[in-house]
């Protein structure tokens, strides 16, 4: 067992690439289900309209990347509409199917070979199309801390990914402290009361979806960048279940939940791939017991009782208070 | 009251083991798809030069075995249309062409294999009269086999006809979603769970019935090899087990806690993504099939091409449909099914045992849906993710219906698995689940009660 490897990947991960999009994605599903009640289980389509209208407009339209993300933001805003005027009148079980169908719905479309010229079908989008992204590029080097060390374009991006997870943090602060903040979580604890106090909860939820459903595009956009690729498996309904894991580990209703809960929740699963692949390559687990291949698939398993426990035994999470997150079905 | 509703249990299962028995031969007398070995094999001259050939073997697939079609003549030009060859099939139909030049300066090049199909003999004709020539690129130095198949022309069904052919296949599909969505409705309706890992009780019962499949030896009555029916039956059962296992060890105790309906969706999900890969652990990432009645040739009636094995699945799940709506109208468990769906506490209060019913309701849902999936893998084969890839499907089929309502669940099933199959006809078949869940999302926007629902307030 190399522990040394172990640790690193471990850290690499934790704070890597992708712990910073399952952050932006669950910061979203912060506004939507920690303050609003709201149960999104489609934030992988916001991430999708993200990142392939940067992606696209980059590789098919042969337009500038900042224009694609500034329509990216906008299309992820007719997209919380168009998802929200139906559903935001029904109970929350109804919102979480229609979401997760609409989602679906859109990764099947954007993947299909129908759309290939646009979309590029199963393959998605990948090209050079994060070039004006990388030109800016002041590293010339990556990072190297002993076993742990990130290459100069990802470094890059994990700069830029933090400072916008601070930003989203901060903005997510101001917000929830604010008098609008306080409406929605009027609403999550008892939407009659609120409605009875005069406030449009309609307007509030719908607000609370498009705010969220912008984070989800950010998520999209730094996942876009930090593979270069953008393609149509990386946004299926797990990538959804994934984030709502890492909202719940940090806790939910909380500023600094879904930070806390993307670091632990990707060194956790990084750790135990590592762990499983040398465990089996060395033989400390018999192939006979578990080849390769299986010893990939006991992250998805540790993770999917990891989540079971959690809900039942500390839905609060690590930081959450309990009294403020009632989950209850409305 | 209670002998009389377990005796009609008992004279069902009696029914249903019969017609099973009945099925059996019938579905395993039809003929095996695969051909006879070709006793007239493609003989192509001993090759004796360093060249690429291009070489093919014409044959009459209306006969069996093909025969050869001599004396046809092929062209073969290079990609500028310069000739290289033209020559005639010999006597056993075959034609062979060595490319000049050295091997390697062909690579990445392509060439032209052309039929003339005024050569052809009387009566016969290129199967697909579009494909006169085939275009072959070269990115090995080993030759290349092409081939034309020759017999009657394949015509182009009309609109109707391919119609009536996808309307057969959806009413099978219909039929295996709405023994999958009956328990997810019948389980929301009790106990106001959406499930989300009601997929993977799908999956669980297309798995058991491969682990029966995959025992050595084989299951026979009278002669007859019935491993497969076994295990379908076998899912049916255990798929039960499964279902009260479910709930005993994990829903129950939440119950008890007072754990709200969206914290246990939640808990749903994480037990989703652990059975599902537990059971890629076991039975791998790739696709499989049962050892038997994988490849049933099919009947034709007139231009429609139907198996025994649709026939025989379909008429199964009719059944098994018909008979749990008849239990659920007519027995005491039923009523008191309906009496909890409807209003739990009221009918806790007229003496109804609100657990017992809520542990039959798991035990029979989580039965049906391992029933589906072992027919479901039965009809198109099967995966670790079978039942999560129909999960939204189902939910799309419940919630049309009405969510809770049974016989809503069974309309709207058979609304979505008829409309996914025939919209192919206009549009791609890899769209085919997008009009269904678009279908859901307007019928929210439009009767957000479902089909069959109440009218009540839902927000």
């Amino acid at each position: 067992m190399d522990f040394g490897s172990l640790f690193g990947q471990t850290i690499e991960q934790a704070f890597g690439p992708l712990a910073i999009v399952y952050c932006l994605a669950a910061i979203g599903l912060n506004v939507h289900f920690g303050y609003t009640g709201l149960l999104n289980f489609g934030q992988a389509a916001f991430m999708a309209v993200g990142g392939y209208a940067m992606a696209s407009f980059v590789q098919t339209w042969g337009l500038s990347m900042w224009l694609g993300m500034l329509v990216g933001i906008g299309l992820t805003i007719v997209l919380a509409l168009l998802l929200g005027i139906p559903t935001l009148r029904l109970r929350a079980d109804y919102l979480a199917i229609v979401t997760i169908a609409a989602a679906e719905a859109l990764r099947q479309t954007v993947g299909s070979v129908t759309l290939l010229e646009y979309f590029g079908g199963q393959d998605g989008r990948q090209g050079n199309f994060a070039r004006e992204f990388r030109d800016l590029n002041p590293f010339d080097e990556g990072l190297t801390i002993g076993p742990v060390s990130w290459s100069a374009n990802v470094f890059w991006v994990m700069v830029v990914g933090w400072a916008l997870v601070a930003l989203c943090c901060l903005i997510v602060w101001a917000l929830m402290r604010s008098p609008w903040g306080r409406v929605l979580k009027a609403i999550r604890e008892d939407e009659d009361a609120a409605r009875s106090l005069g406030k449009n909860v309609y307007s509030y939820k719908m607000q609370s979806l498009i705010i969220g459903g912008i984070f989800g595009a950010f998520a999209g956009f730094i996942y876009g960048l930090s593979k270069n690729a953008v393609i149509p498996t990386d946004y299926a309904t797990d990538t959804t279940f994934f984030a709502y894991t890492v909202l719940l580990v940090g806790g939910a209703a909380r500023v600094f939940g879904p930070v806390v809960g993307a670091i632990l929740f990707w060194g956790l699963i990084s750790a135990l791939s590592v762990f499983f692949t040398q465990a089996t390559r060395s033989d400390l687990i018999p192939d006979s017991i578990m080849s390769n291949d299986q010893a990939s698939l006991m992250r998805f398993i540790v993770l999917g009782l990891a989540l079971m426990l959690l809900m039942i035994f500390r839905p609060q999470g690590i930081f959450g208070d309990r009294k403020e997150l009632a989950i209850d079905g409305r | 009251m209670r002998t009389r509703a377990l005796r009609r249990v008992v004279a069902l299962g009696a029914l249903v083991l019969a017609f099973l028995a009945v099925l059996g031969p019938a579905a395993s007398a039809s003929p095996p798809a695969t051909q006879t070995a070709d006793t007239k094999a493609c003989q192509y001259p001993e090759k004796t030069d360093e060249q690429i050939h291009i070489k093919g073997c014409l044959r009459d697939t209306r006969d069996d075995p093909p025969a050869p079609v001599p004396g046809v003549t092929v062209t073969v030009t290079d990609a500028s249309g310069t000739l290289i060859q033209e020559l005639e099939t010999d006597e056993t139909g075959v034609f062979d062409v060595p490319l000049p030049g050295e091997p390697i300066l062909n690579l990445n090049k392509d060439f032209i294999v052309k039929i003339d199909e005024s050569t052809l003999p009387e009566g016969a004709d290129l199967r697909n009269p579009e494909q006169v020539e085939l275009t072959i690129n070269f990115n090995t130095t080993s030759d290349q086999t092409v081939v034309f198949p020759i017999g009657d022309k394949i015509e182009k069904p009309s609109k109707f006809i391919e119609g009536v052919q996808l309307a057969i296949g959806g009413l099978v599909f219909s039929a295996l979603l709405a023994m999958s969505a009956l328990g997810l409705s019948m389980i929301f309706g009790t106990t106001g769970l959406t499930n989300f890992a009601h997929g993977e009780l799908v999956t669980f019962g297309a798995l058991m019935a491969w682990a029966i499949d995959r025992l050595p030896g084989e299951i026979e009555i009278g002669g007859t090899d019935i491993t497969v029916i076994v295990g379908v039956l076998f899912a049916f059962v255990i798929g039960g087990f499964f279902g009260l296992l479910n709930d005993k060890a994990l829903w129950k105790p939440l119950r008890d806690r007072g754990t709200g309906i969206i914290a246990m969706m939640i808990v749903s999900i994480g037990l989703s993504i652990f059975l599902r890969s537990v059971f890629q652990y076991f039975a791998g990432g790739t696709s499989h099939n049962y050892s038997q009645y994988s490849s049933v040739s099919p009947w034709h009636i007139g231009q429609i091409a139907i198996t025994s094995k649709e026939i025989a699945v379909f008429s199964f799940a009719m059944l098994v449909l018909v008979a749990v709506s008849l239990l659920v109208q007519y027995t005491r468990l039923g009523k008191a099914t309906r009496a909890v769906a409807d209003n739990p506490a009221l009918a806790a209060s007229s003496g109804i045992n609100v657990q017992r019913v809520i542990a039959a309701v798991w035990i029979v849902g989580a039965a049906l849906a391992a029933l589906a999936g072992a027919l479901l893998g039965l009809t198109q084969g099967f995966d670790f993710q079978i039942g999560f890839k129909i999960l939204l499907l189902i939910f799309a089929a419940v919630v049309l219906g009405g969510l809770g309502t049974i016989w809503g669940a069974m309309v709207g099933a058979f609304v979505i698995g008829l409309f996914v199959e025939v919209s192919t006809l206009w549009v791609p078949a890899e769209l085919k689940y997008v009009g269904a869940l678009l279908v859901l999302i307007l019928v929210l926007l439009v009767r957000p009660q479902g089909i069959l629902g109440r009218a009540q307030r839902i927000g």
